[in-house]
C-alpha cells in the first residue's frame, strides 16, 4: 500500500467516524428534542422501564452482592495487617459509590440491556417495522427510540444505587457476620466517611453520563444496522465493545474532574 | 404547499416523471415515467432485483430520487417537509413484503395502531372498525393472536387489514404474493381486487407473479434495464412482441435475459486456461 493509499484510508476512516457521530447526534436530537406527548409517551416509557430496568435487576443485584463480598474479604485481609479492619465499612462503601457501583453497573447494563436494545431495534428494521411506522406517518424516533432512551437514562442510575446498596450489604455479611468486625463501628465509620455531595451525588452524575452514552450507542447501532443476520450480530457486538470502552474512558475523565484535585 | 385533494378524477393519483435513482455507483432507474390512475389496480412488474420495491419507497417518500419527480395527488413528494410528508402518508398505506406486523402486539392492536395514533376516535368505535377490517380479510377470529402464531398468508392478510384501517386513497403492495401457497395466494388476489373495488382504492401492486398480477390488474407497467420497457392493459401485454416482455410473461428460462450470469469461456475455465 502506497503512502497516498494510507492517507486516503485514514481520511476515509475519519470521514466515516465524523459521519457516524453526526448521524448518531441527529438520531438523538430527533428523538428527544421535540415536546413529548405525555398521554401517548407515558405508557411506552413505563413498558421500557420494565424491560430495560426491572428485567436487569437480577443480574445487577446478584453481581453487586458478590462484588461487595469479594471487596470486603480482600479489604479485610489487607486492613487486618495494619490493625485497621474497622475501616472496612468506608473502604467498601467508598469503592462502590465512587467507582465500582456506576462503572460495573454500566458495564453489566451494556451487556444485558444495551445488546438487547440493539438486537431488538435491528430486528425491527430488518423486518420493516420501522419503515412501516414511517409509512403510517408515525415517527419511529419518537415511538421507538425516545422511550427506550429515557428508560435507559432513568434506569441505570437507580440500578447503580441498588448495586451499591447491596454491595455494602455484602461487605457487611463478610466483615461483620463472618470476620467479626463490630457492627456498630462498621456502620458508624461508614456513615461518617460517606459524604452526600462528594460521593453520592458524584455516583449519580457518573451513572447518568454512563446511561446516556450506553443507551445512545445501543440505540444508534440498532437504528443504523445493516438489516441482515450478520449486520445485527456485528451491531450487537459493537454495542457491547464500544459502550464498555466508552464507560471506562469516561470514568477516568470524570474521576479526574471529581477527585483529581 | 397545499395537500388538499384536487378531486379531479381524470388526473392520475400518482405521477412519476423522468425518475433517476442510484445506490452508490449502481444505477437502478434512468428516466422512468409512469402514471397511476385513480381507483384502479396498477401493477408494476419486472424481474427480481430490478428495483420494484425501491420504486414504492420513492413514491412513499422513504427514498429521494437523484433526478425527476414523484407527485401524489399533485403534491411533489420530495419537496414536502416532514409535516407535509406525514400528512400525505396518512392518505396512503403500504403492505410490506414481510407483512411488517409489530411483533409485540396482537393482531387486533396491530390493526388498531394507526387508528389510535391518528383518528382520535373513542375505543368502542375503534374496536368496531378493527373488527370490520378483520372481518373483511377473514381474520376476525384471529384478533387476539400474536403475529408469531399466524401463518405467512395470515400475516399478509392481517397486514392488509392494518393497511386499510385508515381507509387510505392509495395502497402500495410490495410483492404481496411472494412465498404464498396457492390457497393463500388466491385469497390475497381476491382481497386486493375486491377491496380496491369496494373502497374505490387506488392500488399499486409490485410483483413478479405474472399470472396473478395480470388476472387482477387494470393496467401494467413492466420494468427492465432501468426503465419502463412496456405498459398497457394485461390483454395488450399478452399480445406484445417485445422479446424481453415475451420471455418474462412466458417464464422462459433463457432469452434476452440470459440464463447464465456473464463469465469467462466455460471450456477454457474447465481446462484451467485464462482469457
Amino acid at each position: 500500500m502506497s503512502v497516498t493509499d494510507s492517507i486516503a484510508s485514514i481520511g476515509r476512516s475519519a470521514i466515516a467516524t465524523v459521519t457516524g457521530l453526526g448521524r448518531a447526534g441527529l438520531m438523538l436530537w430527533g428523538a428527544i428534542a421535540k415536546v413529548p406527548n405525555v398521554a401517548k409517551g407515558t405508557p411506552l416509557l413505563i413498558k421500557q422501564l420494565y424491560v430495560i430496568g426491572v428485567q436487569s435487576m437480577v443480574i445487577i443485584l446478584v453481581s453487586g452482592l458478590f462484588i461487595g463480598m469479594v471487596l470486603a474479604l480482600q479489604g479485610y485481609n489487607i486492613l487486618v495487617g495494619f490493625g485497621t479492619e474497622d475501616s472496612l465499612g468506608p473502604m467498601v462503601a467508598l469503592s462502590l459509590l465512587r467507582e465500582l457501583g456506576p462503572v460495573v453497573t454500566a458495564l453489566l447494563f451494556a451487556g444485558r440491556a444495551g445488546s438487547a436494545l440493539t438486537a431488538e431495534i435491528g430486528l425491527m428494521k430488518s423486518t420493516e417495522q420501522l419503515s412501516s411506522l414511517e409509512m403510517m406517518a408515525i415517527d419511529p424516533l419518537r415511538q421507538i427510540i425516545a422511550p427506550r432512551f429515557w428508560a435507559g437514562v432513568i434506569s441505570l442510575p437507580l440500578l447503580a444505587l441498588m448495586f451499591t446498596a447491596i454491595g455494602i450489604y455484602g461487605g457487611h455479611i463478610v466483615g461483620v457476620e463472618w470476620k467479626g468486625i463490630d457492627s456498630g463501628s462498621f456502620w458508624s465509620i461508614l456513615q461518617a466517611s460517606v459524604e452526600w455531595r462528594q460521593d453520592i451525588v458524584n455516583c449519580l452524575i457518573k451513572s447518568v453520563v454512563f446511561a446516556i452514552v450506553v443507551t445512545w450507542i445501543a440505540l444508534y447501532r440498532g437504528y443504523h444496522v445493516i438489516p441482515n443476520p450478520e449486520g445485527i450480530s456485528r451491531a450487537t457486538t459493537q454495542t457491547v465493545v464500544q459502550s464498555s470502552l466508552a464507560v471506562l474512558a469516561l470514568d477516568f475523565l470524570l474521576t479526574a474532574m471529581m477527585f483529581g484535585r | 404547499m397545499s395537500h388538499k385533494p384536487m378531486n379531479d378524477a381524470s388526473k392520475p393519483l400518482v405521477e412519476v416523471n423522468n425518475l433517476g435513482f442510484s445506490r452508490g455507483k449502481h444505477v437502478i432507474y434512468e428516466d422512468v415515467s409512469l402514471s397511476i390512475p385513480r381507483g384502479k389496480v396498477t401493477a408494476i412488474m419486472g424481474p427480481s432485483g430490478i428495483g420494484k420495491t425501491t420504486l414504492l419507497k420513492l413514491i412513499g417518500g422513504q427514498l429521494v430520487p437523484d433526478a425527476g419527480w414523484v407527485k401524489v395527488d399533485g403534491v411533489n413528494v420530495h419537496q414536502c417537509n416532514r409535516t407535509e410528508l406525514y400528512a400525505l402518508r396518512k392518505r396512503m398505506s403500504m403492505l410490506f413484503q414481510s407483512g411488517a406486523l409489530f411483533t409485540d402486539m396482537n393482531v387486533f392492536d396491530n390493526v388498531a395502531f394507526a387508528l389510535r395514533e391518528h383518528s382520535g376516535l373513542p375505543e368502542p368505535i375503534i374496536k368496531r372498525i378493527v373488527l370490520m377490517k378483520l372481518e373483511a380479510v377473514g381474520l376476525r377470529g384471529a384478533a387476539q393472536m400474536m403475529p408469531s402464531e399466524l401463518s405467512g398468508g395470515m400475516q399478509r392478510r392481517a397486514a392488509l387489514a392494518r393497511a386499510i384501517a385508515l381507509e387510505p386513497e392509495l395502497v402500495l403492495y410490495d410483492e404481496p404474493f411472494a412465498g404464498q401457497d396457492p390457497i393463500s395466494m388466491g385469497v390475497l388476489v381476491k382481497l386486493i381486487r375486491d377491496l380496491s373495488d369496494a373502497l374505490n382504492l387506488t392500488s399499486v401492486v409490485v410483483s413478479h407473479d405474472v399470472q396473478e398480477v395480470l388476472g387482477i390488474a387494470d393496467y401494467v407497467y413492466v420494468l427492465a434495464d432501468k426503465r419502463v420497457i412496456a405498459h398497457g392493459t394485461p390483454a395488450e401485454l399478452r399480445l406484445a412482441d417485445n422479446p424481453k416482455l415475451k420471455q418474462f410473461i412466458g417464464g422462459e428460462p433463457d432469452g434476452p435475459v440470459p440464463f447464465h450470469f456473464p463469465a469467462q469461456d466455460y471450456q477454457k475455465e474447465m481446462l484451467g486456461e485464462r482469457d
